[in-house]
């Protein structure tokens, strides 16, 4: 299976990878796995008192398509308010990297894992 | 006819694989085309038919993660096509570390290779041990849940033989 430039260019060059303290207040961290492929996803948010996605970093065990997807996703929630990033659909993702049918999963994965942060940040923004 | 019933045992998940292998050859014995040599062209297509689903009943079944699965989907918990992804902060984590541990062996460390295989083999037995449990009492949900745990483990005990084979 042929890889698309842009999945080649973010898994060769993935943007923002790594990992912000977990115990700092002012970061969201979202853990995703896919059991069809054991892929492991691990993406935090660095947000603002206003609600705005300041920087974000991910750590991703997996095939190309994953990385790029969490590369991407990245990239994308950068500057966006926390309603902005809630909105991002899978789809976006896998037209944007054009993924194959087998690899949408990826895409669903990365999404998954945005939601899981925004999660934690209101599960801890609740009190 | 399901492929418990193909091979005439009680659909458990803990199975004799001696005895399934067994039955499985007695069976291909009787199934093989060779002996439908001289039978109407249909018989020689049923023969065919008949050990193809032999064989993948006896892959199924043999293997220990598939076999759960195909019970689940007997019980009408379809497993095969779901694109869930698994959301257990505390076991997700646990693979991130093990990821990290297995990206860090070098591929000559066979000793190191090796005891990363016993720990995977000690988790994925509590595991199966619990998803025993959890099939003999139904809880088919929760089974189903254990099982994507084990996926996971199937793909770092995979991880672990790519860097034997180096």
């Amino acid at each position: 299976m042929a890889y698309s430039e842009k999945v080649i260019d973010h898994y060769e060059n993935p943007r923002n990878v790594g990992a912000f303290d977990k115990n700092d207040p002012s970061i969201a961290t979202g853990m995703v796995g896919a059991p069809a492929c054991g892929d492991v996803m691990k993406l935090q948010l660095k947000i603002s008192d206003t609600g705005i996605i300041e920087d974000a970093k991910f750590k991703t065990y997996g095939c190309g398509s994953a990385i790029a997807s969490s590369s991407l996703v990245t990239e994308w929630v950068k500057g966006k308010t926390v309603e902005e990033a809630s909105q991002l659909k899978n789809t976006q993702i896998a037209e944007e990297l054009a993924l194959p049918p087998v690899k949408i999963h990826c895409s669903i994965l990365a999404e998954d894992a945005i939601k899981a942060a925004l999660e934690d940040y209101k599960t801890r923004h609740a009190g | 006819m399901n492929h418990f019933e193909l091979f005439d045992i009680k659909p458990d998940y803990a199975l004799d694989l001696a005895d399934l292998q067994q039955r499985y050859r007695k069976l291909q014995q009787a199934m093989h085309p060779d002996r439908f040599a001289n039978a109407s062209s249909r018989d020689k297509l049923l023969a065919v038919q008949r050990t193809s689903q032999l064989n993948d009943a006896y892959h199924t079944l043999r293997e220990p993660l598939s076999r759960a699965e195909y019970m689940l989907t007997l019980r009408g918990v379809d497993m095969q096509h779901e694109q869930k992804t698994l959301q257990d902060p505390e076991f997700l984590m646990a693979q991130m570390e093990w990821r990290e541990r297995v990206e860090e062996l070098s591929p000559g460390d066979f000793a190191a290779i090796d005891t990363a295989f016993r720990d995977l083999e000690g988790e994925t037995k509590l595991l199966q041990d619990k998803l025993e449990q959890q099939l003999a009492a139904d809880a088919n949900e929760e089974a189903a849940d254990t099982i994507r745990k084990l996926k996971f483990m199937h793909k770092l005990g995979r991880e672990l033989e790519a860097l034997e084979d180096q």
